[in-house]
């Protein structure tokens, strides 16, 4: 059986858990969103809950995805089988990239800027939502995209606790032994990822500013 | 005649002055004002520092670097806050007054003149005005006046961003950022510090007849003894944070002390060359 054979065979099948791969990671970046940026904007003037915020979210990153999925299942209310578990996983991986580049691109301003700003007799929260928010957000949708990238593959590991995706092909392929099966999985998992790299990168070169 | 007391504040917009009109003193006055930095080991800025500005009058802080001048520029528009004593403005302690407040009434131009890269020149101009609310009719008017006031044609310049303009330009809507909402009083730190020397010497004739022009209280940070010569009413010379000498432009380069011939020797070569 060839990729191609299995694929057209599958089709529908295969669409199918692309979409259910795709409203995982939408879901999961949504939340990722509004928690890092948020978050981000919150530890500019905070150095303690900076250093807890981003140690935190290093940490995440640095737990092997699998092991991740696998600590949350016993965790009440978040925890168990199916796409919950799987969401909240996805988000706290998602997170470091656009925490740090919300950070850094909030802090990242020219400091004649900055100094200008506060010397103007503008207020804190008017120089963050009027000076460093829009210098900064191409460098938080570039977080955003990392982000975005990185939660695509990962998802393909939610299918090992129950919440579908494309990982099922990949698993089911494992298991088999069929590289087929396994294409029929990474093939669509990469070219979405292609797909929002590409998209994303259009909207970050829109938003840069010289 | 620097030091006549005048009878209003000068370079106030009619509805600051019916707020202030009480209010007849100097300026801007230094209280024994000394900076630290509170590191490991506390560093004195500046120390001890005393001296006053007559309203209108434009006064130069010279020195190198490092010399606290900058330091002296921060402590008016409380972006810094005096370790000990006290620096009143406006008849009123920095600390007295609320920073915002205060900010707003003191205009501020910087070497790398600090536009906000997404702002065209005129919302960079017209910060101020959109921070205190004015319509838009009187924010427009304003931001024409204020670009034909430095030179730089409206309708060319208004809808340009930053990095369209050349240093010179972006200087001059500095300027036009820092008068924007009529402010009493600029402060300038080294504004023309960073431009090569023929636009430099435009933007200074300029600005020194512009100065005298507005009758605003200008305080001007400088390493450059020719910039103090031509622009001030008055000139303090610092070293370490101190006050070395204050005087007149006249009297300035006949003061016997070393830091000031090292100024004056400054010059000495370019007047040879010239010769």
């Amino acid at each position: 059986m060839t990729p191609w054979t299995f694929f057209l065979e599958h089709r529908a099948e295969i669409l199918d858990a692309t979409a259910t791969h795709l409203t995982l990671v939408l879901i999961a970046m949504a939340f990722a969103i509004a928690i890092g940026v948020p978050l981000g904007m919150l530890i500019v003037h905070r150095p303690a809950l900076r250093n807890l915020a981003l140690g935190l979210a290093s940490i995440f990153q640095t737990i092997p995805s699998l092991a991740l999925f696998g600590f949350l299942i016993p965790i009440p209310f978040i925890g168990g089988i199916g796409r919950r578990t799987a969401i909240v996983a996805l988000v706290l991986y998602a997170l470091l990239p656009i925490l740090r580049n919300t950070y850094v691109g909030l802090t990242g301003i020219d400091p004649a800027v900055l100094e200008a700003a506060e010397a103007m007799g503008m207020t804190q929260s008017q120089i963050l939502w009027r000076v460093r928010l829009p210098l900064a957000r191409a460098v938080i949708l570039a977080g955003i995209r990392t982000a975005t990238i990185i939660t695509i593959g990962v998802a393909t590991i939610a299918a090992a606790i129950g919440a579908g995706g494309l990982g099922t092909f990949i698993f089911r392929g494992v298991a088999m032994v069929s590289d087929a099966v396994i294409l029929a999985g990474a093939i669509p998992a990469a070219l979405l990822a292609i797909a929002a790299d590409l998209l994303l990168g259009l909207l970050e070169r829109r938003l840069k500013i010289s | 005649m620097h030091y006549d007391v005048p009878s209003l504040e000068c370079g106030v917009s009619i509805e600051m002055n019916a707020k202030t009109a009480e209010n007849t003193g100097p300026a801007i006055q230094f209280q024994d004002v000394t900076y630290s930095l509170n590191g490991g080991v506390p560093r004195t800025i500046v120390n001890d520092i005393r001296f006053s500005v007559a309203c209108g009058q434009t006064l130069v802080l010279l020195g190198r670097s490092g010399s606290g001048k900058t330091t002296l520029l921060k402590l008016i528009n409380s972006l810094l806050v005096p370790t000990a004593g006290q620096v009143i403005v406006r008849g009123r302690p920095t600390t007295d007054w609320d920073p915002i407040r205060l900010r707003r009434g003191i205009g501020y131009v910087i070497q790398d003149a600090g536009l906000f890269p997404h702002f065209t020149v005129a919302q960079n101009i017209a910060l101020v005005p959109s921070l205190e609310k004015w319509d838009a009719a009187r924010t427009a008017a304003r931001v024409d006046e204020l670009l034909s006031l430095v030179g730089l044609e409206p309708a060319e310049y208004c809808n340009r961003r930053p990095h369209q303009l050349s240093g010179g330009q972006r200087q001059r809507v500095g300027v036009a950022r820092a008068l924007a909402a009529d402010p009493p009083i600029l402060l300038m730190d080294e504004p023309f510090g960073a431009l090569d020397p023929v636009t430099r010497a435009e933007l200074q004739r300029e600005f020194s007849a512009l100065a005298r022009r507005l009758g605003k209280t200008i305080v001007f940070v400088t390493h450059d003894l020719r910039e103090a010569l031509l622009l001030a009413s008055r000139i303090i010379l610092l070293q370490n944070g101190r006050i070395i000498a204050d005087a007149t432009p006249q009297e300035f380069p006949r003061i016997d002390h070393p830091e000031v011939r090292a100024f004056t020797a400054s010059l000495a070569p370019l007047s040879g060359a010239l010769a």
